[in-house]
């Protein structure tokens, strides 16, 4: 991929120069190191379902072009791109969302998926950074002389999502939506004491769930005591990381897929940190905090409020699903379904991953007066 | 609800400047808007700060949980098949430190039987190899289609190679840990075992399972109390008296009389703990510390002492024995029929019924429960095993209870409870729990006072006085000074005692004068033999048999012999209210 001119002017050839090379990289040694672990982890769980061994794989791959396409075309946008597209998939992904409610099978007591084709489709996985977008869009537009306000129809729109999400239910993703949702309002000037406000309604929130949503309460209480409840699944994820240790057992080696029934979604962390030790886990985690970070910084110099709002979601979102992963891996929060950006099984989520991941690309790419360089 | 923290009035400010955006309209940043920038940076900064934390808080737990306390093999023991071993439980060792169980790592021999390709030819190579795996069962196993099935556990090495080369496709090994217990059925009764799982399921290794487990971890075997030398003088005394008496079982206890340690526990029939499978399930009954008895006249010793020690009579008293005691359809009578009035000594001495029970009835019933509650004999006591039995008392507790107690009937203790109870009549009166597990040197057991000094000191001269001059004649062990009390009972049966099947016990301290260790020996069912003219009771059978454990163990528990002869020895043992130097018959 060296062969671009500096002087090419193609469309291709000036997104090579201007996009942020490094995050793609490391984005590329995600997916690369996603795969690598589907491989190892998902056989085990494909048979323990008496599916084909290869099951998940070979869904994984039809998914994963797909998945470089979306990285790529998203990247090739502009700001006003961005912005366009996610307001179309915003409500698109909302309907299906809301259709999810009245069509979808119920699958382990929730109501999440669409089904079509032989393949299933999450759509709130796609409301996600399709919302994250939006949201910054509004929270600019507030910020505009004689513009829409902004403000009020952020909140509605966070209003409708939540409603919905919970209504599947879906809380994990309810939280990530909010924590996300706060954090751009929050960079948006927020004053602090709303701040304070919405960090109490925050936790208000998680004690009423607490309180009210029989699995919630379980979840917490085997948490923060190990022997209230079944902590099966954070046992075994924990012995992994023991019996993996600093190399590893080696690929395939590994025990842990064997006996937890999400070893190929929430806790593939667990798998890698079984079969290829400290080393790997500690590169993942980097490879996270690079990206998350390094987003960041880009968005430093962004003179654009949308451009940062919408960066930032979508850096937050990522970034605080590959920590909520882990630390459910790694017992430091209570077991949540939560899936580890571009590493875990699933289609949709790797799609959206992939949309929300070339859209942050788009965003930072360097352009005449933006941010991003150099 | 809006946070609109920035809207201000808009007017132009001063650093107004023109900034391409994508799109076609044109933004006019101003002063506030780039206030907003401003503040917008920071706040980014900071969010991106709190991520940088959370990755670090990431990056620290993995090294806690990887390195720092990794490796501890535990998810291994879910899933079959796996080549790491179950954590190890730790040895038991004795208070010496010599091995008394431990680990031996063998292979054991499972099936992914969805890999295996034909089932009937590998189940036949298999058998050929293995002839006691049944056939049909071992193809049965192999066809069906689940990822696991045990074949055979615990092969060794040779079997092990011949297997791995028959090279049948989807036959595995998984190493295991196999308890072994190198001095087979040594200590069975205290050691339990374990099941091929390794899961303590008798005596030691269950009561202590999760200690043992956890010691395994950390690599300490856990020590007990016992002392193998003592422990197989003890058994083999008891299994020659057993054999020779024709008895059913014999039971066998040394315990330090300072402390409550238990140096030695026997229980006959035993069984090997490698292979519990192969004795009857009859010989894992622990008549020691689970069977409850009426043990007869060693609970004399109690009814003394709480007669001397409540001052209810003293060592110059006596009781009329001439005739039997008939209460309603009981009669008490004495096995050795002096038909006269007997001092408090000799009721002792010669074991008189008659006069225990009056003795009994002095004290009062009342007094009689306070003082064996303390001695230990109405409670279960906590001995570290799974097998101890709880006493049997009567109730209610009346006159005629009182009478029959006072000489061992109507109250069933185990044999752990009695060597308790006598430790505490000759030490100085203190009771100590029994224990299986070693003290620390140095470390003083926290004993309760049931008698006063001064009684317990009255009751070791009357207790040598038994066996120089008494029913316990034959326990004398010279030069080691022994003292201790007979006990015959017929067994309770279904239609009242039975006459013939008795239970002889002796329970002994040495050296008297100084206890250091209480011995006590029962023998099931005992049968009179030529030797001892017919005679089943305790002076001929479980007497001889503890002098023969003392005779053996004290050299080894480093008592000194004394000579006998002297007669500052005789003095100090001397009994008060004894006329003369009257041999009787043992017995």
């Amino acid at each position: 991929m060296t062969s671009f001119a500096r002087t090419d002017t193609s469309v291709v050839g000036r997104w090579w120069w201007t996009v942020d090379r490094w995050t793609l990289l490391a984005v590329g040694l995600l997916l690369l190191i996603g795969s690598l672990l589907t491989l190892a982890a998902s056989p085990a769980v494909a048979e323990r379902l008496k599916l084909e061994s290869l099951h998940f794989i070979q869904r994984q791959a039809i998914f994963l072009l797909p998945a470089l396409l979306a990285l790529f075309m998203a990247s090739l946008m502009t700001p006003r791109g961005v912005r366009r597209i996610s307001a179309i998939g915003f409500v698109v992904s909302l309907l299906l969302m809301v259709a999810t409610l009245f069509i979808g099978p119920e699958i382990k007591g929730a109501t999440r998926w669409l089904q079509f084709a032989g393949l299933s489709l999450q759509p709130s996985e796609f409301v996600k950074p399709f919302f994250a977008v939006v949201a910054a869009w509004m929270l600019a537009e507030q910020h505009r002389e004689g513009a829409l306000p902004g403000n009020l129809i952020c909140c509605l729109l966070y209003g409708l999502v939540t409603l919905v999400l919970i209504l599947q239910p879906d809380f994990g993703m309810a939280v990530v939506v909010s924590s996300v949702w706060f954090g751009q309002f929050f960079i948006a000037g927020l004053s602090m004491l709303w701040v304070g406000v919405l960090v109490l309604l925050g936790l208000l929130g998680a004690v009423a769930a607490y309180a009210t949503i029989p699995h919630v309460t379980i979840r917490v209480d085997s948490f923060l005591d190990r022997a209230s409840g079944d902590t099966y699944q954070i046992d075994r994820a924990l012995d992994a990381f023991g019996q993996g240790g600093l190399f590893g057992r080696g690929p395939g080696e590994g025990m842990v897929k064997r006996v937890l029934p999400d070893a190929h979604t929430d806790f593939i962390f667990s798998v890698a940190g079984e079969e290829y030790g400290l080393i790997v886990c500690l590169v993942i985690v980097a490879l996270f905090a690079f990206i998350t970070l390094r987003g960041f910084a880009r968005l430093l110099r962004e003179e654009d409020l949308f451009v940062l709002l919408a960066g930032a979601g979508l850096l937050t979102q990522f970034g605080l699903q590959a920590v909520i992963n882990i630390g459910v891996n790694l017992d430091l929060l209570p077991t949540k379904g939560m899936t580890l950006p571009f590493i875990s099984y699933g289609g949709s989520s790797l799609i959206a991953l992939a949309l929300a991941m070339g859209m942050v690309l788009a965003l930072t790419r360097r352009r005449p007066g933006g941010g991003g360089g150099p | 609800m809006t946070g609109r923290p920035t809207k201000r009035p808009v007017r132009p400010a001063a650093g107004q400047r023109a900034v391409p955006v994508p799109g076609k309209t044109m933004i006019r940043l101003e002063g506030t808007a780039a206030r907003t920038m401003r503040l917008g940076h920071g706040r980014l900064l900071a969010v991106a700060l709190m991520f940088g934390i959370g990755f670090c808080v990431l990056a620290g737990r993995l090294v806690e949980l990887t390195v720092v306390r990794g490796g501890d093999g535990a998810v291994a023991n879910l899933v079959p098949g796996t080549i790491a071993a179950r954590p190890e439980r730790a040895d038991i060792v004795d208070r010496h430190g010599l091995l008394l169980a431990t680990n031996l790592s063998t292979a054991s021999l499972y099936a992914d039987a969805r890999e295996v390709l034909d089932a009937n030819r590998a189940a036949r190579r298999l058998a050929k190899v293995l002839p006691e795996l049944s056939l049909a069962a071992t193809a049965e196993k192999l066809r069906s289609d689940k990822a696991f099935v045990w074949l055979k556990r615990n092969l060794t090495p040779a079997l092990q190679d011949r297997i791995h080369r028959l090279g049948i496709p989807g036959l595995y090994f998984r190493e295991e840990q196999r308890r072994l217990y190198p001095h087979g059925a040594l200590a069975a009764h205290v050691l339990g075992f374990t099941d091929v799982d390794g899961n303590g399921i008798a005596g030691v290794e269950k009561f202590f399972d999760e200690e043992l487990l956890r010691r395994g971890h950390a690599g300490a075997p856990l020590q007990l109390s016992l002392d193998i030398r003592v422990q197989h003088a003890l058994r083999d005394e008891l299994g020659a008296a057993m054999a020779k008496f024709s008895a059913v079982g014999a039971a066998g206890l040394v315990m330090n009389a300072n402390t409550g340690e238990v140096l030695g526990l026997a229980s006959l029939p035993d069984f090997d703990p490698n292979h519990p499978g192969a004795s009857p399930v009859t010989s894992r009954f622990n008549r020691t510390s689970l069977g409850v008895y009426e043990l007869g006249s060693v609970f004399k010793v109690f009814t003394l002492a709480m007669a001397l020690d409540s001052g209810t009579t003293n060592l110059s008293g006596s009781y009329d024995a001439s005739k039997p005691i008939r209460v309603s359809r009981f009669t008490i009578r004495d096995d050795h029929p002096k038909k006269r009035r007997l001092s408090v000594p000799e009721i002792l001495i010669y074991s008189s019924n008659i006069g225990a029970a009056k003795m009994a009835l002095d004290v009062g019933g009342k007094t009689q429960r306070a003082y064996l509650g303390r001695f230990g004999m109405l409670r279960r006591p906590a001995l570290e095993l799974p097998e101890v039995g709880a006493p049997l008392s009567p109730s209610p507790w009346r006159d005629i209870n009182t009478m029959t107690v006072a000489f061992g009937h109507g109250l069933a203790v185990s044999p752990v409870q009695l060597t308790s109870g006598f430790a505490a009549a000759v030490n100085g009166g203190l009771l100590l729990p029994a224990t299986l597990i070693r003290h620390q040197p140095g470390q003083r057991g926290l004993g309760v006072r049931v008698i006063g000094e001064r009684t317990s000191g009255q009751l070791r001269r009357l207790l040598r006085a038994v066996v120089e001059k008494g029913t316990g004649g034959k326990a004398e062990a010279p030069g080691y000074l022994v003292g201790g009390k007979t006990g015959t009972a017929e067994k309770a049966g279904v239609r009242g005692y039975r006459r013939r099947a008795l239970i002889s016990s002796f329970v002994a301290a040495f050296p008297i004068n100084a206890p250091a260790y209480v011995v006590y020996v029962m023998i099931d069912e005992p049968k009179g033999i030529k030797e001892t003219y017919g005679f089943a009771a305790a002076g001929w059978n479980a007497a001889p048999a503890a002098g023969q454990v003392i005779q053996r163990i004290a050299p080894i528990l480093g008592v000194r012999p004394v000579h006998l002869g002297g007669p500052a020895k005789r003095q100090a043992m001397a009994v008060p209210g004894q006329g003369g130097e009257r041999k009787v018959a043992a017995n």
